[in-house]
């Protein structure tokens, strides 16, 4: 294959055409349901390549297509991968399968639209992690929000209407923001191309207000704490595939712009303002995962649990500045950091995989209650082994994903500040309580009601879905070395962006 | 000025309003003896006077602006583009109310030739280079309009919208008149470009005759366009008139006005820009506010697109109070895509009518995605565009004006804009949300007319398209104002 051939492009806009072949099928669901697969198959077939023809060694760009898009705003169709975005590309395209998948027989309302929302959704996302073009960013970025909001209040639960508008106004509201900083940027830099901001001097009060514009934007998206309460909503009230997008992908959404636009653009601000993320997240890591343990629904508190573990993504990020003020190298940072990076990779794969869990049980008893059920082990043995699995995940389990990341982050986190580091670990015991609690109610014990004892065990279809994420979720435990050695390069990158002064030097 | 030769003006530059008028005239007569029956031909050559209008204008396009008429007619770029996109707007405008017209027995020569008769109004305001021009071109789209909002003899809210309307515009105008005669008495001159020197080359900001005239000049036109808070008029027009009365005045006249503001304000008065720049700010951040506030207690879609009207005048204020080219094109641009925008959400309202059913309520739109998947997925690009969610065309409008406001240095103003534009999405999200998320109380299939139903896809589809690749419309609007 040519390095010039656009396959970025291809994996954006082959499944939005495919959404809207979908969209034209229309009326016939048993065609709709297997041209979206097809199609979701093909868009993960061409995003392999990436990872294949991944060039580990460099920190630059790659893949890198650039065309003049709106000249007379300087705004260029500029796409291009590295380290951090790429591992997030794959995991789209993955999720989208899965949820294309488990959303076989269970949607029988508009098919149609269904599969077309999810379709252009995987495109959308897709483009907003190779858009080097600050604009295109803000496009896929904004549009993402028209297929969710839609996701959630026609496929949605009781409440539907209320957490999808309750959604949209929040991310609407944080990423306008967003917007006024990248104008202020293309004032200052004449482009609004990324990597040139990257490369800009900004006074100290313009980096504050550009890090707190970003923050807003990102910090609804992951959500932190306190600007999280969309999430339980959103995620509760969505079905099944919403909410697997939603915690696989979309957060993580959140996260990158953290690293692809405020550590590289604002550092002097980051390093003033670290302590400000870093209590930020603490207080998502232990107090969302109290909040967490009382949860009635299984939903709520997987989603509660999803903020908690993403702030651990985002204490992994700023715990640079600490670590290289105490060391005056980054090289301790660079941990902290990859941890954040694959604990982001780890959650998509495991929060999907519970959200899948929970969809499982209530397409067949129609609660998401955890008082509603009780010994499914003795009817769904095959499910509860997953489900279990995942939990312990969860939980962070070693052997599993979702141990690597919280370690490394730990760790690091011990060079940054002995007190921090304890604080992040308590995580390790809040999050095996809320999560075996749960397993333990739901899972274990005996058949609580006649209900759980007509219970059927897992067909093939959501078998497959949850044994590939099971397969990949004891890999990564196992062997994270492919995922940490392509970050590599371009982590160091971000990490000596981060530390460098962007502030004017004056002759 | 002064000599007394009487020389002969360049007619053919005024060619396409000579032509409009020959034509409106010559409509008129005819009109008189067809019945109801051939009533269709009025129709038909009222857009063909469109088209031709359209063809002697890109036809008579030169580079260079020229003026004739002892200067008080200018023909220039910016001119002649905004020309075309309002003969192309009022061509849907006809094409849309065409149906409406006929179901409810109002399909009369009236309503076009009136609509003829604006147009001319608002190429005389495009093209004018004088005060007095302005104002002349201004009274003929207000008359014109007054008659059309008050074309429904029998309806008792028509017949007040257009009482509201007339005096309420009366009075603005005599304010932009009053304001006029001030530059007059001050500068001697009632040509744009003489008056435009004069103040350029005035040292100090002091004189207060000047200071009144802005006050005057602007209260005139804030009226006219509808910023709060003289903007009054604007739902009770919107929502008493006939809905395609209201989209004839929700639509052309606002690229007319845009025009007007370029020609008073810019061109005119640009040596007081300071002083009328304060007072735009002001004016549009109360516009965006009231305008997105307000426009959410609304349960009438055309009161409600009325008050989304206020607030997107604010965005355009936002635009030319910049006072710089980038933001003046800006503005152009946002103009012109709110007018194809408000288009299709008045379309839309009239597709979904038909006889005995306005269909101009928002629980009207209940369940549209079940009863036509298609106009529910054109009203969705609509919306989503009005409320600047790319993709979609309204999007880069947004872009445009607020990267000009950046780029002035009032930073602080885009985020008072944006943060108003987030409110502004909730109203628009309500739509779609009764579309999508409700299920439908009325069954009835849609009545609407083959053409109709074709033109308000390409509507919607330009919408996106516009969206999707903006650069040749920001391109266009940014040679215009070279």
């Amino acid at each position: 294959m040519s390095s010039d051939f656009p396959l970025l492009s291809l994996v954006i806009w082959l499944p939005i055409i495919g959404g809207l072949v979908v969209l034209a099928a229309g009326k016939n669901d048993g065609l709709v349901r297997w041209l979206s697969l097809i199609f979701s198959v093909m868009a993960f077939a061409v995003s392999v390549p990436l990872y294949t023809g991944f060039d580990t060694g460099t920190y630059q760009m790659q893949f890198v297509e650039e065309a003049a898009w709106v000249p007379t705003f300087n705004i260029n169709y500029h796409l291009g991968i590295d380290g951090i975005s790429m591992p997030l590309i794959l995991l789209t395209t993955f999720t989208t399968v899965l949820v294309v998948i488990a959303g076989w027989e269970v949607i029988q309302y508009r098919v149609a639209q269904y599969m077309a929302a999810f379709l252009i959704m995987e495109g959308l996302m897709v483009g907003v992690f190779c858009a080097l073009d600050a604009v295109l960013f803000y496009v896929f970025w904004e549009f993402m929000l028209i297929p969710m909001f839609l996701i959630i209040g026609i496929w949605g639960g009781v409440r539907r209407v209320y957490a999808a508008i309750k959604f949209f106004l929040y991310t609407f509201l944080g990423s306008v923001l967003l917007l006024v900083a990248v104008l202020y940027l293309y004032f200052q830099s004449d482009s609004f191309s990324i990597l040139d901001f990257h490369d800009l001097r900004i006074g100290l009060t313009a980096q504050v207000l550009l890090f707190f514009a970003f923050l807003i934007a990102f910090a609804v998206k992951v959500p932190m704490w306190p600007v999280h309460t969309w999430l339980p909503d959103a995620h509760v009230e969505a079905p099944t595939g919403g909410s697997v997008i939603l915690a696989a992908i979309m957060l993580k959404l959140g996260a990158y712009g953290f690293v692809r636009f405020i550590l590289p653009i604002a550092p002097d601000a980051s390093h003033e303002l670290d302590w400000l993320i870093i209590t930020m997240s603490l207080i998502a890591v232990i107090y969302i995962a109290l909040v967490a343990l009382v949860q009635e629904d299984m939903k709520k508190l997987i989603a509660y649990s999803s903020i908690s573990h993403m702030g651990f993504v985002t204490l992994g990020f700023f715990l640079v500045y600490s670590i290289y003020d105490n060391t005056q190298s980054v090289s301790g940072a660079a941990l902290g950091m990859e941890g954040a990076l694959v604990q982001m990779i780890s959650h998509g794969f495991v929060s999907g995989a519970l959200f899948l869990c929970v969809g499982v049980m209530y397409d067949r008893l129609h609660s998401r209650n955890i008082s509603d059920y009780g010994g499914v082990a003795n009817t769904m043995p095959v499910f509860a082994t997953l489900m279990v699995l995942f939990a312990m995940a969860n939980a962070g389990l070693p052997g599993t994903s979702g141990f690597v990341g919280e370690f490394m982050v730990i760790l690091s986190a011990f060079k940054a500040n002995f007190w921090i580091a304890l604080l992040a670990s308590t995580t390790l015991v809040l999050g095996a309580a809320y999560t075996l609690w749960m397993v333990k109610r739901v899972i274990f014990g005996q058949v609580g009601n006649a209900n759980v004892a007509t219970l059927q065990d897992l067909n093939g279809r959501e078998a497959l879905v949850l044994g590939s994420l099971a397969v990949l979720v004891l890999l990564l435990g196992v062997y994270p070395a492919p995922l940490v050695d392509v970050m590599h390069a371009s982590v160091g990158h971000l990490l000596e962006q981060a530390v460098s002064s962007k502030i004017p030097v004056i002759p | 000025m002064s000599s007394m030769t009487f020389e002969m003006p360049n007619f053919a530059l005024a060619l396409p309003e000579i032509f409009v008028l020959s034509m409106a005239c010559l409509i008129l007569l005819i009109d008189l003896f067809l019945s109801d029956r051939n009533r269709v031909l009025t129709y038909l050559m009222s857009q063909a006077t469109l088209v031709g209008a359209a063809i002697l204008t890109v036809g008579l396009h030169s580079g260079e602006p020229q003026l004739t008429f002892g200067g008080s007619f200018i023909s220039d770029t910016m001119g002649d583009v905004l020309k075309v996109f309002i003969y192309l707007v009022t061509a849907v405008v006809f094409l849309y109310s065409r149906e409406y017209l006929r179901v409810r027995q109002l399909f009369t020569g009236e309503y076009f030739v009136l609509g003829l008769f604006g147009v001319l109004g608002m190429m005389v305001m495009v093209s004018a280079h004088s005060f007095l021009t302005i104002y002349l071109g201004l009274e003929l789209l207000s008359l014109s309009l007054y008659a059309m909002v008050a074309l429904q003899r029998d309806s008792v809210t028509a017949t007040e919208a257009a009482m509201k309307y007339f005096v309420l515009g009366s009075l603005a105008s005599g304010m932009l008149l009053y304001g006029l005669s001030m530059f007059y008495g001050v500068t001697g001159s009632l040509d744009i470009a003489e008056v435009g020197a004069y103040l350029k080359q005035l040292p100090g900001d002091n004189n207060i005759v000047l200071a009144f005239g802005v006050v005057f000049v602007v209260v005139g036109l804030a009226f006219k366009l509808g910023a709060v808070p003289f903007h009054m008029w604007v739902p009770d027009v919107y929502h008493g008139a006939p809905t395609s009365v209201t989209l004839y005045i929700g639509t052309a006249p606002k690229i007319a006005a845009f025009a007007m503001l370029m020609r008073l304000l810019v061109e005119g008065l640009g040596g007081l820009h300071v002083q009328w720049q304060d007072m735009l700010i002001l004016l549009a951040i109360v516009s965006m506010a009231v305008g997105n506030i307000i426009a959410i207690a609304q349960g009438n879609i055309k009161r409600m697109l009325a008050y989304s009207t206020i607030a997107h005048v604010g965005f355009l204020l936002l635009g030319v109070l910049t006072g710089t080219a980038n933001g003046y094109s800006s503005a152009m641009f946002y103009i012109i895509v709110y007018a194809i925008m408000a288009l299709g959400g008045f379309g839309m309202i009239m597709l979904l009518s038909r006889a005995g059913f306005e269909s101009d309520r928002i629980d009207d739109f209940k369940g549209l995605n079940d009863r036509s998947p298609w106009f529910a997925f054109i009203m969705l690009i609509l919306m989503i565009s009005m409320a600047g969610v790319p993709v979609s065309v309204g999007f880069w409008a947004k872009l445009a004006v607020l990267q000009a406001v950046v780029r002035a240095d009032m930073t602080w103003l885009a985020v008072v804009a944006v943060i108003f534009s987030v409110i502004g999405a909730y109203y628009y999200l309500r739509i779609v949300k009764v579309m999508y998320f409700d299920k439908a109380e009325e069954t009835a299939p849609l009545a609407s007319s083959f053409d109709m139903r074709v033109a308000m896809s390409a509507n919607g589809l330009a919408v996106f398209a516009l969206g999707v690749y903006p650069s040749a419309l920001t391109a266009l609007c940014a040679a215009a104002l070279k």
